[in-house]
This record gives structure tokens, C-alpha cells and sequence, in this order.
């Protein structure tokens, strides 16, 4: 567990630089989804770095917050999909880093791209519908940011999945209570979000995202309850920008990039443990 | 060839669509069919029937369905989605965007239903933007077959193809008067060999072109007509050599002038030999709720119009 959070502490490192260096991109989302990105990659994901697109005997992932790419990134170099130098090409241009993920320039570890909302949960869910048509019995993980779930399309992809009982699906919603413009109480209040996946027919368990004990517990329960017959919804308590305390808790931080001198501070904050890129 | 042109029977394209995936169906297991509430509408009871594990129900949610498409080709299936084309289209362009086209994944998206032959149902349904949206997707391939034999064809062929494809075909009985073996895909299909204008067609108006050739030819008038069922890639060489030789172009179409075929014939016009081209289409306009054959009329996209748009263009070209 120590390591994981020395991992987490490189990887948050890793998204304050990448942002600072393009000056664009979103650190408070990234921040916040650090130890489950980490936890996932590192330890609950039955996976293969030497990355083939069909994924077949392998547990795959979905990103359909595409906005928070630069923990992806990260947590896709670190783990070994491709050079951790990479990492500094991050929204520049001739980069296979793009502002939000995509298949098209052929990174590896990413298999559909993302970024306009509400479309992960459909591919997830085709892709878990593919398993059992190709009887892989590995897993299919997603994560979707709360605001996120403001898109229609999530609700005809949650009916779906708990209509069919597509139960070889893990999705994770970051309810962080913050978008773009505020609060989501204020933008557009999710109200009772577990009552609502209930509805659906979907298995909801909770989880505290920002304490990494509680990550690997809450995911590997969410394992076992697969193959029940129902989906499985894990709703993710984090903090936006966690790690960087004056990035903590506020949509402020949502896209925009910290300076020289937030950088030095930010740093200050998130031990070296793996060296930086 | 004109003279060889031969009616053999009389089917809506759909029903070519329906047979077609069937077929592809039992050539290859890991083609999969979708549909948004409208399986009997798409011809797919045949395709449920053998293969009820290979066929998904989405639920009147098309947005859904393009996702779940794209991520079954994720996992190395041949997903073909089904609906009418406006729901096919315009109301999920940015999940085809983002999931299909800019992912690269290897869906096929069938629409039917397509243009004003829809009839009764009006100006909801029948859309007639849906050929420009699709080919101005990057990498997307377009197809739009002129009856049920090119329909069955092209759908089997499309199975066999590695890339995301949009198949528009149509819901009224209409003539059948191609062979299945004559579909190339990419290929533009030559039915008559003629030197005064080239006539461009696809999807239904194609048999319009042929009644409009048959009457221009007894006028004297010798019309080259190619059947464009792949507009995009288009078959440019064959767009090239038919101008060259004839000077002057009509497209015909069961679409907007504004972004279908018509245009991608005048881009190659402009591009290498700048031509007279006169447009059969709806002309940046609804349709709205009638008789197919009574709509095509009201709209200008009946045989006269055609050959009043032959006379017209050879008149420009002089």
C-alpha cells in the first residue's frame, strides 16, 4: 500500500507538471482521481502493457471524463505503456498526448477517444457485451465525472445496462460535487444519486476516492459483485484537486494551469518517488 | 445497354438490407445487429431468428447504441447499427463523431427510411442531410445502393470492409433492375455508355435516370449514366474520364443539392475540368408528408425533371 502511494505521489506530480508545461489542461479532476487511477493500474486491472486494441483476456478501462487525461497519461507511462518522456509532449503539437485522449494517433492504452461527454458508459458497456459474446470473463471498468451525468446519454446507457444486466461492468462516477460553473447542487443537482442507480437495477456500493486503503477495498468488493447479474456502480467520494492545497475542493482549479510560482508550491507538497520525466 | 437494362422484380431496398445481413451473419460470426426499437422497420427478423445471441435491442436510444457499436468493435465484433437514417445521423452525429469515426471503429451504420420516398411520415423523418454529414466525417465511407439487389450486396460487402461505413437505403418498393454481382464497392457502376452529358445517380433516383435516358435517347440524346453507389471514396477516375469525354453533368439524388453527390461530383468538375453540372435534389428545403411517387414530383425529382435537366445542361454546354 506504501507503494501505491508513492506511486500517486509521482503521478500527481506528473499532472502538475504537464499542465504547467502547456499552461492548459485539468488539474483538479486529475488530482482528485489519482489514487483510483493508481489503484486500478498498479494493482486491480488484470492487464498488459504491451497493448493490443481487442484486449481479449484482459480487464479493460474507459475514460469518459476525458478531461482529466493527464492522470491518464500518467498512470498509462508509469505503468509502462509508453516512455514516461512522453509525458512532456502533453497538448503540444505532433504529440500522441492529445488534449483529451483518442485512438487516432495511436497511443497505446487508450481505446476510443474522449473528452465530449457522456459517451464512455455506451463503449463500455458494447465492450463488455463483447466479452461475453467472445466468453472472456475479464472485466470491464469505466469513470465518469458527476457533472458528466448531466448528459442524457449516460441515463439511456445506465437503463441499458441494468435492463440487460450487463455484469461484467464496473462504473465509477468521481462525485466530487464540482463542474465548470460551480457546485453541481447549483448547476444541476444530482440529488439522490444512489437511489437513482438503484432504480436502474444497478449493484451501488460507495467508496472515500482519496484514501488509497479505501480504493483497493472498494474495488476489489466491486469485483466480487460482478457476475450477479447487475452492474456496478461505485460512487466515488474525492476532493478536486486533492494533493495541492490551494487547488483543494473548488471548481477554480477545474482547467486552468498553475504558474511558475504555484508549481514550486505545488511540488513542495508531493514527494519525488519515482523521478520525474 | 440501356436496351439490356431488365426489370426483374419489384422490393424495398430495406428488404435487401435484411437479407443482406442475414447473409453476412452466417459468412462471419462476429457480425452483431443493433437496433433502436425498429428491428421489423430494418428487415432484421431473419437475422434475430439464427442468431438471437448476436442481436442487441437498444430501446428508442440511438445515442446509446452508436456507443455500444463502438466499443463491440472494440472487442472484434462487426457491429451493425439499425434505424431510420435521420436517427441514424443527425441525432447522434457527435457520438458517430467522437466513437466511430474519429475512434476508427469498425461500425456500420444502416440507415433506412432515408429521403422524401419515407412519404406519409413528413419532414421529421425524412431527412435529406444525412449523405453530407456522413462524408464529411474523416474516414468515413458512404454508401447508397439503388435497389434491393445492390443493397443485399453492398451490405455483405460493407461486413467485409475494415472501417466505420454510413449505408443509406430507403423504405418503398421500388424496381429491381441490377445484378448483386455487378456491386463494387468504391466502384463507380456504368450502365450506360453514352457521349453527350453524363447523368450521376445514386440510392432510388438511379432508375429515374435510366427512365430519363430511355426518353432521351429516342430524342437523340446520348446520355453516359453512372451509378455513384459509393459517393464517398468517390471513384474520382470514373468521375474524370465520363466529364472528359461528354463536356457537361447532371446529378440526381434523393438528398439536398446542399452536400450530397452533387457536390462531390462539382468538386471534381471544379478541380480538374471545370463543366456545365445541373443538380437534381431538393433544393435547401424540407420535405413533407405525401405519396413517395407524389413527393418526388412535387420536389423536382421525377424522370421529366431529369430530362428537362439534360436539355437545360447540353444547352450551357454550347
Amino acid at each position: 500500500m506504501d507503494n501505491l502511494k508513492d506511486i500517486a505521489s509521482q503521478i500527481r506530480r506528473d499532472i502538475v507538471r504537464m499542465v504547467h508545461g502547456v499552461q492548459s489542461g485539468h488539474p483538479g479532476g486529475s488530482l482528485g482521481c489519482t489514487e483510483f487511477l493508481t489503484a486500478l493500474y498498479f494493482n486491480i486491472l488484470e492487464h498488459n502493457p504491451d497493448f493490443k486494441m481487442e484486449g481479449i483476456g484482459e480487464d479493460l478501462f474507459f475514460l469518459s471524463n476525458g478531461h482529466i487525461s493527464p492522470v491518464f497519461y500518467s498512470a498509462l507511462a508509469r505503468s509502462g505503456y509508453f516512455p514516461i518522456q512522453e509525458l512532456s509532449t502533453f497538448r503540444k503539437i505532433n504529440s500522441r498526448l492529445q488534449g483529451h485522449p483518442t485512438t487516432h494517433e495511436n497511443l497505446p492504452g487508450v481505446r476510443v477517444a474522449s473528452g465530449s461527454l457522456g459517451q464512455g458508459m455506451s463503449v463500455a458497456i458494447g465492450a463488455a457485451l463483447a466479452k461475453k459474446l467472445n466468453n472472456d470473463s475479464k472485466l470491464v471498468f469505466s469513470l465518469h465525472g458527476d457533472g458528466e451525468l448531466d448528459e442524457g446519454q449516460n441515463w439511456e446507457a445506465i437503463m441499458f445496462a441494468g435492463a440487460k444486466g450487463v455484469d461484467n461492468l464496473i462504473s465509477t462516477i468521481d462525485w466530487n460535487g464540482q463542474q465548470i460553473d460551480g457546485p453541481t447542487k447549483k448547476v444541476m443537482d444530482l440529488k439522490n444519486l444512489p437511489a437513482k442507480f438503484e432504480a436502474f437495477g444497478w449493484e451501488v456500493t460507495e467508496m472515500e476516492g482519496n484514501d488509497m486503503d479505501a480504493v483497493v477495498a472498494g474495488l476489489t468488493k466491486a469485483k466480487s459483485l460482478t457476475g450477479k447479474g447487475k452492474p456496478i456502480v461505485i460512487l466515488m467520494k474525492t476532493i478536486m484537486g486533492k494533493g495541492v492545497d490551494f487547488m483543494e475542493g473548488t471548481h477554480e482549479w477545474h482547467g486552468i494551469a498553475p504558474n511558475d510560482e504555484q508549481l514550486k508550491n505545488a511540488l513542495a507538497q508531493l514527494p519525488e518517488t519515482m523521478g520525474d520525466y | 445497354m440501356l436496351n439490356t437494362i431488365e426489370v426483374t422484380g419489384n422490393k424495398d431496398t430495406r428488404s435487401g438490407f435484411g437479407d443482406g445481413i442475414l447473409e453476412a451473419g452466417r459468412d462471419n460470426d462476429q457480425v452483431v445487429a443493433l437496433t433502436a426499437d425498429l428491428a421489423g422497420s430494418l428487415k432484421l427478423q431473419a437475422f434475430m431468428k439464427e442468431f438471437p445471441e448476436r442481436f442487441i435491442q437498444v430501446g428508442i436510444a440511438e445515442a446509446n447504441m452508436i456507443g455500444i457499436a463502438a466499443g463491440l468493435a472494440i472487442g472484434g465484433k462487426i457491429p451493425f447499427t439499425t434505424t431510420f437514417a435521420n436517427f441514424s445521423t443527425g441525432r447522434v452525429y457527435d457520438q458517430i463523431r467522437q466513437s466511430v469515426a474519429y475512434s476508427n471503429k469498425n461500425v456500420k451504420i444502416c440507415a433506412s427510411h432515408a429521403g422524401l420516398t419515407l412519404g406519409e411520415d413528413g419532414a421529421t423523418h425524412q431527412i435529406l442531410e444525412d449523405i453530407g454529414l456522413m462524408k464529411m466525417l474523416p474516414g468515413m465511407t458512404v454508401v447508397v445502393p439503388c435497389d434491393y439487389n445492390q443493397t443485399k450486396a453492398a451490405t455483405k460487402a460493407i461486413a467485409k470492409f475494415e472501417g466505420p461505413v454510413y449505408l443509406r437505403f430507403g423504405r418503398p418498393v421500388w424496381p429491381i433492375f441490377t445484378k448483386e454481382e455487378d456491386f463494387v464497392l468504391g466502384k463507380a457502376q456504368h450502365m450506360n455508355e453514352g457521349k453527350d452529358v453524363s447523368v450521376f445517380a445514386c440510392g432510388h433516383l438511379v432508375w429515374k435516370a435510366v427512365e430519363a435516358a430511355r426518353i432521351l435517347e429516342v430524342k437523340g440524346i446520348s446520355v453516359e449514366l453512372i451509378n455513384i453507389h459509393t459517393i464517398k471514396p468517390l471513384d474520382v477516375e470514373a468521375v474524370k474520364a465520363s466529364i472528359q469525354k461528354t463536356g457537361c453533368a447532371v446529378t440526381c439524388e434523393e438528398h439536398n443539392i446542399i452536400g450530397g453527390l452533387g457536390d462531390s461530383i462539382a468538386q471534381v468538375a471544379a478541380r480538374h475540368n471545370p463543366i456545365p453540372i445541373e443538380y437534381i435534389g431538393t433544393n435547401d428545403t424540407f420535405g413533407e408528408s405525401g405519396k413517395p411517387m407524389d413527393l418526388l414530383v412535387k420536389y423536382g425529382l421525377d424522370t421529366d425533371n431529369i430530362v428537362a435537366a439534360v436539355e437545360k445542361v447540353m444547352m450551357r454546354k454550347k
